[in-house]
């Protein structure tokens, strides 16, 4: 069987590292990564807005996007990507590649799980944050943007980190819909070979595997750094 | 908008209606099976762990690691088409007979919860203090039975936000199960969006089923949080 399995991976690890890329479209493990990587970009900076909306004083920008989060965390992505699938092209007039339609789906997506992270990261600061940055005379919008998020996002590293992760295996779900990345080029290789699925399989699971638990030593490192740089803070303020 | 409510009454009505109450039912189904054996693995995975025994710790935080770094899409193709062809022909065929996608999807997705839960379990149980189990072991229960008396049901209370938040990750994974053919709600959908082109309305159908058991889930959950905060309040 291990023999199977590095047969497999001598002839076919550029299908798996960078789909057919010279000569068609480039996907496989690389474009996994620029989908996860630029789904995490973009969604980022989406959430923070969407953090401050929903921890907003302001019913106005607050209920909608509560309403929002819930609606996206009932759920399941396929059902995102088939409305990402069937509206955008409908809204924007022409059609677009699985890659972009996947691309909108984790960041409609992850908007919403990203919020959360953050809305926690901000909620869990002390109150004497706020009324000591108020108190000497910042305004609500730069108290926001000076005090609290640098410390809410800092604090927020390790959950996004893993929330990176869970974009990872997201991408898996890009393979319904024929987007070029990891999963769809292990069903190509299955595809052509037919009589061992098994080995196709476990090589992308050995794959994934690795990828996400490589990230998940780095959450756990800046977690520890994080907990010891804020037990120094604490010994400081005492 | 008349055109809008026409489609839904198509879709709601006759035979598409008989194809997505069905999914509803597979879908459900599937879920309830995969959550039981999730729980009863997790909690097995939980008792193992708390052995404190070497090999015992390295092989749950093995499987633990395993099933939170693949996708759970992964693990159902490595089911459905890689695992089931390592199977003896004639298990093969017996578990084509018996709906094979269904019992694969089900075992993937049990497996892969199992996981999540059984973290979600030990955290809530180091959050329980060792004079507990003092207490109950000096009380003269033994080990099994100081488990299953005292610490699970303290450890399962405080696991039960993470808990919930995972009973609804694993129902919106069951649509994921569409991947390998089980005619649960999502490929429901497909099929009537297929045969009517009515496709915003049967996605608006089905996107409101799944939120509508999404939210009774969390709305049940918050409710037994309260009550079991109560009981054992002090």
């Amino acid at each position: 069987m291990l023999l199977n399995v590095i047969d497999i991976l001598s002839q076919y690890w550029e299908l798996f590292l960078i789909g057919q890329y010279p000569h068609g479209p480039l996907g496989g493990l690389v474009n996994t990564l620029i989908l996860a990587s630029l789904a995490l970009i973009i969604a980022f900076p989406l959430s923070v807005l969407l953090a401050v909306a929903r921890t907003s004083p302001y019913g106005i920008f607050r209920h909608p996007v509560t309403v929002w989060v819930y609606v996206m965390r009932g759920i399941p992505l396929i059902m995102i990507i088939f409305w990402t699938y069937f509206l955008v092209p409908s809204l924007i007039g022409r059609n677009i590649s699985g890659f972009t339609t996947m691309l909108c789906t984790l960041v409609l997506y992850q908007s919403a799980y990203l919020c959360e992270i953050v809305r926690g990261g901000l909620q869990s600061l002390p109150a004497g944050q706020t009324e000591a940055s108020r108190a000497l005379g910042l305004g609500y919008f730069r108290t926001m943007v000076f005090i609290l998020l640098p410390q809410a996002l800092y604090n927020s590293i390790p959950s996004l980190i893993s929330q990176f992760i869970s974009i990872i295996k997201e991408t898996s779900l890009g393979y319904i819909i024929n987007a070029q990345e990891m999963t769809f080029a292990a069903n190509q290789v299955n595809n052509q070979l037919l009589v061992k699925p098994f080995e196709v399989y476990f090589i992308l699971a050995v794959t994934y595997y690795l990828l996400c638990f490589g990230l998940t030593q780095l959450a756990q490192w800046f977690e520890r750094r994080i907990d010891t740089k804020r037990q120094g803070d604490a010994l400081i303020a005492t | 908008m008349s055109q809008f409510t026409q489609g839904l009454e198509k879709v709601l009505q006759g035979d598409y209606l008989d194809i997505i109450l069905r999914g509803i039912k597979m879908t459900l189904e599937l879920a309830a099976l995969s959550w039981l054996l999730a729980m009863v693995i997790a909690l097995s995975l939980v008792v193992i762990r708390l052995t404190n025994h070497k090999v015992a710790v390295a092989a749950v935080a093995g499987y633990v690691s395993y099933h939170r770094n693949i996708p759970t899409l992964v693990q159902l193709m490595l089911w459905y088409f890689g695992i089931s062809s390592l199977f003896p022909y004639e298990l093969q065929m017996w578990l084509v007979d018996q709906n094979a996608e269904f019992i694969f999807a089900a075992i993937a997705l049990g497996l892969c919860q199992a996981a999540y839960f059984s973290e979600d379990i030990r955290s809530g149980m180091r959050a329980i203090s060792s004079g507990q189990t003092e207490a109950a072991r000096a009380l003269g229960f033994g080990y099994l039975r100081s488990m299953r008396y005292i610490i699970l049901p303290q450890g399962i209370r405080n696991a039960l936000p993470s808990l919930i938040n995972h009973t609804i990750l694993l129902f919106k994974n069951t649509s994921l199960a569409m991947a390998i053919g089980v005619v649960e709600l999502t490929y429901a959908t497909r099929e009537v969006e297929n045969y009517t082109f009515l496709t915003f309305q049967s996605y608006l159908v089905c996107t409101l089923v799944y939120l509508f058991f999404s939210l009774l889930l969390m709305f049940c959950g918050a409710i037994f949080a309260k009550k079991l905060n109560k009981v054992y309040a002090r």
